[in-house]
């Protein structure tokens, strides 16, 4: 009995090392950025959102890319807090400004770097990422390689800053080193029985890789400026309903 | 030993200048207007609007009657005072004292000064010339004291250089205007007749009081030279620059970045000595055989950071060609602004982290162009494209809050995009829509919300838009462009929800 209780605190110990030669480390001792994701943060090394860390969020058209922005901006807002600045890196920027306002960002505190050629953008990400005053970039592009991917990750390990690639309709979804990877896809609202309109933002999260954790899929709904799970599926409204 | 005076008026300083920079307007009858009260005044005007009576004070309207295809241009306060500052630096190669006469003139105090030109003849004839010379319409006078000269090169009519001691019999010819006097005194001097300083310089020192007043006394003792008239010279900027020559030409990257970082240390002491910060800075290093190698770099806010200022110089460095060595370095800071000791930060909780952020859009500023940083800040317009305007510069808060009240998208396409609609019912959303040839049926929507054209930027039909979703459960942002009973209403799609 004693031995096997030894045994699973020495794999325990084991994995914690695995996990601080990982980078993992400084999330532990400093303060839990609280996230708000809920039982989804099971799915985490260490039941922490890995902050420090390159993220990487793939959509296939335009409605998917919105819901991912809309996700990006859920996590950023929560680890902006009231303070941060964050950096949006894009060559061909949609976003607009005052949509950030009901995902808890005050648009003022977001600085956009809108280039021209995608090539710039790497550049760019690579040089914001070393900076470690900011608290998130998020950058947009296409194509990325691994050994590209491989500079971000280095330069984040150093300047613990949190990393969000979005990669807009890529011609091939290659490995990339990331911490994770992310599909969105939007799902359909609901608002209470009898109440016409379009309710508050639903997606479905798709985990589809994360280091040292287990990939998952979720439903959550933004509302109240925070996450909430969904239970049951959404069923769709057959009606069309108006209000106003 | 006495003192000479040199007194310039510019006769159409404002429009002269214009001139000078728009030739197309050289020799046109154009006058400069501003709102006064209500309606338009003439405050400067060319010398062919002179010509055809048009002078300034005289209402717009007026003018137009004399010559109805008149040029009219914007004035702005400040053009004649800032143009005569800017004369008067250029003036300072002739004297060291150089006074600004505002609104059209310039005082020099010569004293001592004439004789490196050969005398005070040539020496007036050599500042004229080079005035003339672009365009500008200048009279100037020489003589003891200031009131003299201002008298003579305003309303002289014999010679502008008054010899020593002789003003006194230069003004006696002149009428009493040239005393710079006020005009209820010169109504005055007029109604009784004395129509010349010398009718009444003369007089009696209490009756004169007694008539007009202790500034006509003051006014005539100033020209005569009995109590002195102080000037305010202006104070010419040292510019920011600093050169650092070697012995030795240098040709290797160490020693540029050790000249660099030396010079930059020198003028940053002095920016931080007059609490100013470089925008924008200049490094050239001038090669033995005659070639000059320079840098440039620009940044978001004033900095006077060595370290700062390094990064991003080094990132050019590169560029330079030392060839067969550089033996003059000169770093120059030809744009500086004023930055206060504690800057305040609205960016980050610590000032360090300020700067850190600052120093990074420094970096890509100067990799890709500063119009590709932005930041944006709520502007008061519901027309959604105007919702935002720019953000001037990092320290800049929002002046009201975000709205909050309407559902805005959070992708916005450049330019909203037609679709194919079908809506049975007025003002109800639509059923479905085509989309870039996919079909989306409608199943949940709200609005609509009616934002109307601002009509005083431009016309155009109103919006109504409608938040809808589609069976896929994604949320997009459409609009029929003007109302429902107009012939056949266009549809846009213009943004995507999340």
């Amino acid at each position: 009995m004693e031995a096997a209780a030894n045994k699973s605190e020495i794999i325990e110990k084991l994995k914690k090392d695995i996990l601080l030669m990982q980078g993992f480390s400084a999330v532990l001792d400093h303060g839990r950025p609280d996230i708000g994701l809920g039982p989804m943060e099971k799915a985490f090394p260490n039941h922490i959102f890995p902050t420090a860390a390159v993220h990487e969020f793939v959509s296939a058209n335009a409605s998917s890319s919105a819901a991912t922005t809309g996700f990006m901006a859920g996590l950023i807002s929560h680890l902006m807090k009231t303070e941060g600045t964050c950096l949006w890196i894009g060559a061909r920027r949609q976003l607009f400004p005052p949509g950030l306002k009901a995902f808890g960002i005050s648009p003022d505190r977001v600085i956009f770097i809108d280039l021209q050629r995608e090539r710039d953008v790497l550049w760019a990400i690579e040089e914001s990422l070393k900076c470690g005053a900011l608290t998130a970039v998020v950058a947009e592009l296409k194509e990325i390689s691994l050994t590209e991917s491989r500079r971000l990750q280095l330069a984040v390990e150093k300047s613990r800053v949190t990393g969000f690639l979005h990669r807009c309709n890529p011609q091939k979804t290659n490995p990339i080193a990331s911490v994770s990877r992310w599909e969105i896809s939007p799902i359909a609202s609901n608002l209470e029985a009898g109440v016409p309109g379009v309710g508050y933002p639903r997606w479905n999260v798709e985990l589809q890789k994360i280091r040292n954790g287990k990939p998952g899929s979720w439903q959550l709904e933004w509302s109240a400026g925070r996450f909430s799970h969904l239970t049951t599926v959404a069923t769709s409204n057959t009606f069309i309903q108006q209000t106003g | 030993m006495s003192r000479r005076y040199l007194t310039i008026w510019f006769r159409h300083l404002t429009t002269d200048q214009l001139a000078i920079r728009k030739p197309e307007l050289k020799g046109e009858p154009f006058v400069l207007a501003a709102a006064e009260r209500g309606r338009m005044v003439v405050k400067a005007c060319s010398a062919a609007a002179m010509d055809k009576g048009i002078e300034a004070g005289m209402v717009l309207a007026d003018a137009r009657a004399l010559i109805p295809n008149l040029e009219v241009l914007d004035d702005h306060p400040l053009r004649g005072e800032k143009l005569l500052r800017a004369l008067a630096e250029w003036s300072l190669r002739y004297t060291p004292i150089a006074a600004v006469d505002l609104p059209d003139g310039l005082i020099l105090d010569i004293s001592g000064c004439a004789h490196l030109w050969g005398g005070e003849g040539p020496y007036l004839k050599d500042i004229l010339s080079k005035l003339r010379k672009p365009g500008y319409e200048v009279r100037a006078a020489i003589a003891d004291t200031i009131g003299a000269s201002w008298a003579v090169s305003r309303f002289g009519k014999i010679s502008p250089v008054i010899e020593p001691g002789a003003h006194i019999d230069a003004l006696q010819s002149l009428p009493p205007a040239a005393l710079r006097l006020e005009a209820p005194v010169l109504d005055r001097l007029q109604k009784l007749g004395l129509y010349q300083i010398r009718s009444f310089i003369n007089m009696p020192q209490r009756v004169l009081r007694r008539r007009f007043g202790q500034d006509l006394l003051n006014r005539l003792d100033q020209a005569l030279g009995l109590v002195s008239e102080p000037i305010t010279p202006i104070q010419a900027i040292v510019p920011y620059q600093e050169s650092l020559p070697s012995l030795e030409p240098i040709r290797t990257a160490t020693g540029i970045e050790i000249a660099l970082r030396k010079l930059l240390e020198i003028l940053c002491q002095r920016l931080f000595r007059e609490g100013k910060g470089m925008r924008k800075g200049v490094f050239k290093g001038c090669r033995i055989d005659g070639e000059l190698q320079q840098i440039e770099i620009g940044t978001n806010e004033p900095v006077r950071n060595v370290g700062h200022l390094f990064k991003l110089f080094e990132l050019k460095i590169a560029t330079i060609a030392p060839g067969l060595g550089i033996d003059l370095f000169v770093l120059e800071a030809p744009v500086v602004e004023e930055l206060s000791i504690q800057q305040e930060s609205l960016w980050a909780a610590s000032n360090q982290e300020h700067l850190a952020i600052a120093g990074l859009l420094d970096r890509l500023a100067g990799r890709f162009g500063a119009n590709t940083i932005h930041r944006y800040l709520p502007d008061q317009h519901h027309w959604p494209e105007r919702s935002i305007r720019e953000a001037k510069s990092l320290q800049e808060k929002p002046a009201i809050d975000w709205p909050e009240d309407q559902p805005r998208p959070l992708c916005l396409l450049p330019r909203p995009e037609r679709i194919q609609v079908t809506s049975p019912i007025p003002d109800y959303p639509p059923m479905l829509f085509i989309y870039k040839g996919t079909v989306h049926k409608i199943r949940k929507a709200d609005g609509p919300e009616r934002i109307e054209r601002e009509w005083w930027i431009e016309q155009g039909l109103v919006r109504d838009y409608y938040r809808v979703e589609d069976e896929q459960g994604a949320r997009y942002w459409v609009f029929r462009s003007g109302h429902y009973h107009d012939a056949e209403p266009e549809w846009f799609i213009h943004g995507f929800f999340a």
